[in-house]
């Protein structure tokens, strides 16, 4: 015990005395759990409470547009902004690019007539089906063009243009509705739809209920905070591989392991003490990312974080989630030659890890094959761990079935560590 | 099974080739170095010179052969043979964020020490090699004999039997030197057996009785200096050298 008590001392003096990596350790998983908080909570932000501008160029004259204008407004997701009638359509994308706009809508100048042309052919069908007969002469051909066009940026996500087409088609379909209601009104009564009617079949539509469902029975919606902070904390312990696994390169291939090999010790104490040390400073970075997303947050402007009541769960899923970053560090650091080939591999596998595990794309977003691909990156069974904690307001036992991959991950990693230096005669 | 009178080192029939070599660097070394000799090994650059002195340590493992350190084999899952040598590399072997203090207490641990045992040798180390005002200070603000003093400090905190030393004074001063030599009879005097590599020939005839001669893989002479000059016809350690190893370049 007093060797290695002597040894953990002596890496966390070295550790200690290395003051640029050990801020860059702490300064820059801070730095960057809140810069995507952050942007995630302005982005939540504009989705939910701002609205995106589009320039609307209406070529039409009639009152459909405005009413698809209105629509748009009134789906919640766009603010219309009218560019001048004497826009021309085809100077679209320079009107854009002037105004720096992300979207813009060009109404062509019968859209009034087509949507009407349209409704009177719904109504007509309806009218027939009814047992009554419309107008048979007032069916119109219509063409394939669609009844206006959408211009987007190129830099907007397809995910943001797939929302932002939902909601115009629901603008559409209001305005085509309310036309098409029109006239079965008109052909049935033979006078105009009032508008208190108009309004109580159009416009009274029914709110969607929303409810989050937890395992605590808790109905808390999750912040930004919640997703992120965790998500990026295990990002950060996983990254201490820059220091650790070159300091393991370091060691091997410097002076002072050749008088450690000639020593009565077995170089295992020294890979324990370094997995205890470099524990403890995942740890650390958990504690302070942790209380920085609790105390600073809220006093920048950002959602607070809440701490899991299972704070038993919370301790073991860090200090498994820690050994588990320690231990992969350790065991590319065994295997690399030079420290630039450790930090480099070190790196790179790390974001392609937080990748596959669903830190940056969420899992159940990917399909079949690569959510089993997923199932390989220590980091996806961790992330389960935190959000069963963290959003889902589980305990110990719920997150009992992730911590157990996660573990065996870990202990493979131990074992190749094992291997490794019993191949390079380092044991 | 312990040998009555063990030497202090014995090598038979060594032979090493790194990984990857198609030639071997050693071929059929054996070699027989007494207890409390002060043993010097010579040769030129690239002779493996360095090389035995990592097999004869146990940083490297042989193909072939055996190397006993008084009468313990070398290379075998148990490192009970570790506690009985020293060993001062070539390289600077130890941690320069560290200070010297701490050096040596994290190698005495290593090599087997309890607390008491390493505060006292750190303090008479410190105070024979010159280091007590520095004792503190990180190693990497030291100068180069300093950090040499350092490595021989580490090497020999655990009292060993037998001490390896692969060139202990390469870039050192004259001062340096000289308190290194001083330290080095003195620990022979007190019945440690000293193994030694040096291209300092003048410094090697002042410390070490008993010479081996090694070139290309092979020992080529061996004896006391006195006997290996009469039987060469030569005046001294570097004449010598050069009548057995020649005077072209070998790396």
């Amino acid at each position: 015990m007093y060797k290695l008590w002597i040894t953990i001392k002596k890496d966390a003096k070295i550790l200690l005395r290395d003051r640029t990596g050990i801020s860059l350790m702490f300064v820059m998983p801070i730095i960057l759990v809140m810069v995507v908080t952050s942007i995630q909570t302005s982005t939540f932000q504009l989705m939910n409470k701002s609205k995106l501008p589009v320039l609307v160029c209406n070529k039409d004259t009639g009152q459909a547009s405005l009413q698809l204008m209105a629509a748009i407004n009134r789906v919640g997701l766009l603010k219309v902004l009218p560019l001048p009638k004497d826009q021309a359509l085809d100077q679209i994308d320079k009107v854009m690019k002037d105004k720096d706009a992300e979207l813009a809508i060009a109404i062509p100048s019968n859209f009034s007539a087509r949507v009407s042309a349209k409704a009177q052919n719904a109504a007509n069908k309806a009218l027939k089906s009814f047992g009554l007969q419309g107008d048979s002469t007032k069916n119109n051909v219509l063409s394939n063009k669609p009844p206006f066009t959408l211009y987007f940026s190129p830099v907007l996500q397809e995910q943001l243009r797939l929302s932002i087409r939902g909601g115009l088609r629901s603008a559409l379909q209001l305005v085509e509705s309310r036309e098409t209601l029109r006239k079965l009104y008109f052909a049935i009564n033979e006078k105009q739809l009032p508008p208190a009617l108009e309004d109580e079949m159009i416009n009274n539509q029914s709110d969607i209920g929303m409810v989050s469902v937890s395992k605590n029975a808790g109905r808390e919606v999750p912040n930004t905070t919640q997703h992120n902070v965790p998500a990026w904390t295990i990002f950060a312990m996983f990254f201490i591989i820059m220091s650790l696994a070159a300091s393991v390169v370091r060691e091997k291939i410097s002076g002072s392991f050749i008088r450690l090999k000639t020593l009565p010790t077995n170089y295992l104490v020294g890979l324990l003490s370094k997995q205890i040390t470099y524990l403890c400073v995942t740890l650390f970075q958990a504690v302070v990312i942790f209380s920085m997303g609790i105390y600073l947050f809220p006093h920048i402007g950002l959602p607070g974080l809440n701490l899991p009541s299972d704070l038993t769960a919370l301790i073991i899923t860090t200090v498994v989630t820690g050994w588990c970053a320690v231990s992969y560090a350790i065991c590319v650091g065994v295997f690399s030659n030079t420290q630039i080939q450790a930090s480099g591999f070190g790196a790179v596998s790390i974001v392609i890890l937080a990748v596959v595990g669903g830190l940056m794309v969420p899992t159940f977003a990917m399909d079949g094959y690569m959510k089993t691909v997923s199932n390989i990156s220590p980091l996806h069974w961790s992330l389960e761990c935190y959000y069963d904690l963290f959003l889902l307001g589980g305990k110990l036992r719920d997150v009992f079935a992730n911590l157990i991959p996660l573990f065996i991950i870990t202990l493979v990693l131990q074992a190749l560590t094992f291997i490794g230096l019993k191949r390079q005669n380092l044991i | 099974m312990v040998i009555a009178n063990p030497p202090a080192v014995s090598i038979e029939g060594l032979d090493f080739r790194y990984p990857g070599s198609d030639a071997a660097l050693l071929t059929n070394v054996s070699l027989t170095i007494g207890k409390g000799e002060s043993f010097g090994l010579f040769g030129p650059n690239g002779a493996g010179k360095t090389t035995l002195m990592n097999l004869m340590t146990g940083v490297l493992n042989a193909n072939a052969g055996h190397v006993k350190i008084l009468g313990h084999p070398m290379g075998t899952t148990s490192k009970k043979v570790n506690r009985l040598f020293g060993f001062v590399p070539q390289d600077l072997s130890f941690y320069y964020e560290l200070s010297p203090i701490e050096n040596m207490e994290f190698y005495g641990a290593w090599a087997g020490l309890d607390r008491k045992r390493i505060k006292k040798r750190t303090a008479e180390l410190l105070h024979i090699l010159g280091l007590e005002d520095v004792k503190k200070k990180q190693v990497s603000k030291f100068s180069g004999g300093m950090k040499r003093r350092v490595n021989l400090a580490i090497g020999v905190i655990h009292n060993p039997l037998v001490l390896f030393l692969d060139e202990p004074t390469v870039g050192v001063d004259v001062q340096t030197r000289h308190a290194i030599i001083s330290y080095l009879k003195e620990l022979n005097e007190n019945g440690t057996t000293l193994i030694y590599t040096s291209h300092q020939l003048s410094e090697a005839e002042a410390l070490c009785r008993d010479i081996a001669l090694i070139d290309s893989g092979k020992i080529v002479a061996e004896g006391t200096l006195d006997e290996l000059s009469k039987k060469h016809k030569k005046r001294n350690l570097e004449e010598l050298f050069l009548s057995l190893t020649g005077k072209d370049f070998r790396d």
